[in-house]
């Protein structure tokens, strides 16, 4: 973890030149790798998904390995009004979500707060050529001088990279969708709103199933809402979906087809000395992941990581401080809604490690063998190609030393809340409001 | 383009020096690549003319070629392509050169698209049968056994159907390599090919050689039963009747029923779902003995099931159930055994069960014969009448008919009245709607006296219900009771009502009058229409109300050919022609209509 240097950083913007006034839709989303690491997709505000590919290492570019380039831009999600209900609906891509490979063709689900999208990612390499009624030209040939039939032949062309919708799974969704995820079983996929979690089939888009209804009878009992779900990464009946209360339910599909009971329900007892106003914000979970090994999940609130055992319900295994020193900073930024920020959180690919983000454009990761942490800064200044990345520290009181930056000073408009981590390497992609910056493992 | 293929057929017929079959063809291929897609998919369904006209030599060398790398397409275009290359043996120059279509079949084989797939897969079959034993083995084994080893999971999903066709006729060492492709394809890493394995393993256990299924089919099936995947396991069960029905009895015991018994009982309610609803195969297929012995304490089981899609799978099961058991023992066992479970389920929590359980209860009384019927099954139809979910009391209604063979329909009248009565009135216009379609069939059951004294009064009601549906259905519901009762029946009970209508102060009402005039004239005949009917409508040619001036123009067209030609010329035609003058338009436009139709002019 301590030694990362930067491989490039990519700014999602009209003009370059003009990188700090950048358009609000630019500002990303959402960023994930695919099951190979070899692609990364970034949803912007703007409805739009981004493919970066990873170039292959090559001979007179030896340091190139690693360099991740534009494959492919579309616009998955328009802008749309729903006139019944008089609401805008935005084209911001809230979550991708990639499908496990199965043909030379990628696949990935892209949704925005209602509609969910798969799409096909392809290439293309040949082109057909040879007309019979008009010539190379493209010029007419004359209908009755035509004495022989010509077959068209497959030509090579330089590739060509095309994104197709191919299904669009619509009006399941009441509430805002906060999550997707795909099931291990390939063929299903599970969708979260703020009250509903519903189970598609990714062949079938008129139907889905509601597996989860917290909705109360009566909305003014409403006290908790969904704020993310997921399946398990290798047991197809077990899923998981956290709560605002900072509660986590995980539920066995096997067990009824309606999962209002869960099967188990991990909370940590609050600690009554650290009670404030805030508590019930702050204790929210934003993000729930599965250790790829699906023997552990971690979930992040407003301060913290937590790493829980599924075998343990009554505590986290592990807690990580991601910015403790904001405690005494809550009412600050209650008033500026920075409160209620959805920062996501991600494993390694050996599940040793943790990333998340913060204010500031800092980053944190934690090794989980070590305990030890790092503060990283996600910036154009300090993060030329290959360069190292330098450690950040936040002074918390006290004396200032060198190369400190104090909490007053942080910038709360830089975010970083989206990150993601290569299921095998040590690269990882962090989304700073407008740009993506990608760090890899210092190459020996 | 398309503006240029109606100019070419129609110079190409008239067609001077050049051969005037070539352009629309030239056409057509050019099309293969047009980019809008209707004009694609017309080009790939005429693939056949176009491989006529190039003949099979340049079919084989040039569009096969070409068609193989076609695989960017649309899915209609691909599934189109899949579909025609399974008729195209003739075409490329017989089953000599049949397999010259595999290699444009083998990458459709491998897209992404299931349906487009499975058609591929389905044309490969076809076209299977057409190759020699010996083209078989040297051009159709190897692509099943690419397929099977492909990189990704959809060539190998594909190969799972390719195995049955080609082992029954391929030399014993290459069966062998066939039936250890399908082992590995069992347990592939990848759920999808799992599941394609499964779904195709009753298919291979048909064509294998019975040693073969007791060694190879038995031990796949165990291990895919017990997969850690609920949508591998439920697959299992429908294997499981195809290879039930390949073994011996005395083998069943042994080889299938411990994996069957798991099923039943799986943790996941899918799998046992799929055993509910595949029961009456199930029960078939391992035969009397069994089912004695297994099927009923496990179908017990399932209409105890804790998920309530289990149990309603189950329930729709029972009548079939039932009358598959072995004849001997049948009524002690769905006395003592199945009726319990039965009594459980009317009062079950779920509607959907109840419901399922009453779209199939009444078959029972059938099976039960009338006394158990009256004594046992009785209570339960009536206490399913009263039931509080519309949709239980419609499905008994519904199939009153089986009770009615055997104990007749009065020993239900008294509960079935009320709850009619609910329905018609109920709060959801779809339940009235229900109800109101099987008012015909009641009332045929009930006879005629019944039905005046009960039902009639509702008929009416439904008349001037404020949903225009159940209008036009009451409306509709009174021609069917017409054809039922006769044309003196309506004239005393639902004429008068009907005509009463026609002085309501609500023209939505006056005109329901029109509509069901419209509808009985003809079940009704000359005499009632001209005498009683016929004065009420040119009455209403003077309302205020200009729709329901048209309904009376529209009425005099409709009811006109009942009518003789006298009373039309001395009648209708003055009312008419009054209202081609009325200053409304559509009044206007609608009595022109009808002297015209009328021949009137």
């Amino acid at each position: 973890i301590q030694a990362h240097c930067a491989s490039g950083c990519v700014t999602n913007d009209h003009f370059p030149c003009l990188a700090d006034l950048f358009f609000p839709a630019d500002i990303i989303s959402t960023v994930e790798f695919n099951y190979s690491g070899e692609l990364l997709a970034t949803g912007d505000k703007g409805g739009r998904v981004v493919i970066f590919q990873r170039e292959q290492e090559s001979k007179n570019r030896p340091l190139s390995r690693g360099e991740y380039n534009v494959y492919s831009t579309f616009q998955s999600h328009e802008p749309e009004f729903d006139y019944l209900k008089s609401l805008e609906i935005e084209e911001k891509i809230n979550k991708i979500r990639w499908l496990p490979q199965q043909n030379a063709a990628h696949f990935l689900l892209s949704t925005n707060d209602k509609t969910i999208k798969l799409w096909k990612i392809s290439e293309r390499d040949k082109r057909a050529e040879g007309y019979n009624l008009k010539d190379e030209d493209g010029r007419l040939r004359d209908p009755f001088r035509i004495t022989t039939l010509r077959v068209p032949v497959l030509m090579p062309m330089d590739l060509m990279v095309e994104a197709s919708p191919r299904r669009i799974f619509a009006n399941a969704h009441t509430y805002h969708i906060n999550s997707i995820s795909v099931n291990s079983d390939h063929e299903t996929y599970l969708s979260a709103d703020d009250l509903r979690i519903n189970l598609w089939h990714l062949e079938i888009t008129d139907r889905s199933f509601n597996i989860v209804d917290i909705k109360p009878a009566n909305m003014e009992e409403l006290t908790e809402v969904i704020t993310a779900a997921e399946c398990h990464p290798h047991q197809c009946n077990v899923f998981v979906y956290s709560s605002s209360k900072g509660t986590i339910r995980l539920c066995d599909m096997r067990a009824a087809a309606l999962c209002d009971r869960h099967s188990k329900f991990f909370e940590e007892p609050e600690d009554p000395s650290s009670r404030s106003f805030f508590s019930e914000i702050i204790s929210s979970i934003s993000d729930v992941k599965f250790s790829h090994s699906g023997r552990y999940m971690m979930t992040r609130d407003y301060l913290s990581v937590k790493v829980w055992d599924l075998n343990m319900e009554n505590r986290p295994v592990e807690t990580y401080q991601v910015h403790e020193y904001l405690r005494s900073k809550l009412c600050s930024l209650y008033e500026n809604d920075c409160i209620f920020d959805k920062f996501e959180c991600c494993w390694n690919g050996s599940d040793s490690a943790i990333m998340t983000g913060s204010y500031n454009n800092f980053f944190r990761m934690f090794d989980r063998n070590t305990r030890r942490d790092i503060t990283l800064e996600a910036s154009r200044e300090n993060s030329k190609p290959r360069a190292m990345l330098k450690p950040r520290k936040v002074c918390t009181g006290g004396k200032r030393k060198k190369d400190e930056i104090s909490v007053d000073s942080l910038d709360f408009n830089k975010k970083i809340l989206h990150t993601a981590w290569h299921p095998k390497e040590n690269v990882i992609a962090v989304a700073a409001t407008n740009n993506l910056y990608i760090f890899q493992d210092k190459i020996n | 383009s398309a503006g240029s293929c109606h100019s070419v057929s129609s110079s190409g017929m008239a067609g001077a020096d050049g051969d005037d079959s070539l352009y629309p063809i030239a056409v057509l291929i050019d099309e293969l690549r047009n980019e809008d897609v209707q004009l694609r998919l017309n080009s790939i369904k005429k693939l056949s003319t176009i491989a006529l006209a190039l003949g099979v030599e340049r079919t084989r060398t040039e569009l096969l070629p070409f068609l193989t790398d076609t695989i960017y397409d649309e899915d209609e275009v691909l599934l189109a392509l899949a579909e025609q290359l399974g008729n195209f043996t003739m075409l490329v120059g017989g089953p000599e050169y049949v397999h010259c279509l595999l290699p444009p079949l083998e990458s459709l084989a491998t897209v992404e698209e299931t349906v487009v797939r499975d058609k591929a897969v389905e044309s490969l079959r076809k076209i299977s049968h057409e190759h020699s034993p010996v083209d078989l083995e040297v051009h159709f084994e190897p692509l099943v056994k690419r397929l099977a080893s492909g990189d990704w999971f959809t060539s190998r999903t594909s190969a799972c159907g390719l195995f049955s066709v080609c082992y029954p006729r391929v030399s014993s060492t290459v069966k062998a390599e066939i039936r250890q492709h399908f082992r590995n394809l069992c347990s592939d890493d990848t759920p999808m090919v799992r599941r394609a394995a499964a779904s195709k393993l009753g298919e291979f256990a048909k064509v294998l050689e019975l040693e073969y299924v007791k060694s190879d089919i038995i031990s796949l099936f165990t291990a895919l039963a017990s997969d850690e995947q609920d949508s591998v396991r439920l697959l299992a069960v429908e294997a499981c009747v195809s290879i039930a029905t390949l073994l011996p009895q005395e083998d069943l015991e042994t080889l299938v029923m411990p994996t069957l018994r798991q099923a039943a009982e799986d943790k996941s309610w899918r799998v046992r779902y799929m055993v509910a609803d595949k029961f009456s195969e199930l029960q078939k297929a391992v035969g009397p003995e069994i089912t004695k012995n297994d099927l009923v304490p496990a179908f017990q089981n399932l209409l105890k099931d804790c998920e309530a899609e289990v149990r309603a799978a189950a329930a729709n099961k029972v009548k079939e159930f039932c009358e598959n058991l072995p004849e001997d023992s049948r009524e002690t066992i769905i006395m003592t055994h199945i009726l319990p479970c039965v009594k459980e389920l009317v009062s079950d929590t779920n509607q959907h069960v109840k419901s399922a359980l009453a779209s199939v209860i009444m078959g029972l009384s059938t099976i039960l014969g009338k006394d158990n019927t009256i004594e046992h099954l009785l209570p339960l139809f009536l206490a399913q009448l009263k039931d509080e979910c519309p949709e239980v009391r419609l499905n008994i209604i519904s199939n009153l008919d089986c009770v009615n063979e055997v104990i007749g329909i009065r020993q239900l009248s008294q509960s079935l009245l009320p709850a009619i009565v609910e329905l018609a009135e109920d709060a959801k216009w779809r339940v009235r709607l229900a109800i109101i379609e099987y008012m015909p069939l009641l009332a045929g059951q009930l006879g005629v006296e019944f039905f005046d004294e009960k039902l009639n009064s509702l008929c009416m009601a439904w008349l001037v219900d404020h949903v225009y549906a159940i209008r036009e259905a009451a409306t509709c519901n009174l021609t069917k009771l017409v054809e039922k009762f006769g044309a003196e029946w309506a004239q005393n009970t639902i004429v008068p009502k009907v005509l009463g209508m026609a002085n309501d102060p609500n023209y939505l009402h006056r005109m329901t009058t029109l509509f069901c005039i419209n509808a009985l004239s003809e079940a009704c005949g000359q005499e009632i229409t001209t005498k009683h009917m016929l004065p009420v409508v040119l009455k209403m040619s003077n309302d205020q109300v200009a729709n329901v001036r048209f309904n009376v123009a529209k009425s005099l067209q409709k009811i006109g050919p009942v009518l003789d030609s006298n009373c039309l010329q001395t009648e209708v035609k003055p009312v008419l022609e009054k209202l081609a003058a009325d200053q409304d338009i559509d009044v206007k436009y609608f009595a022109q209509e009808a002297i015209s139709v009328l021949a009137l002019a």
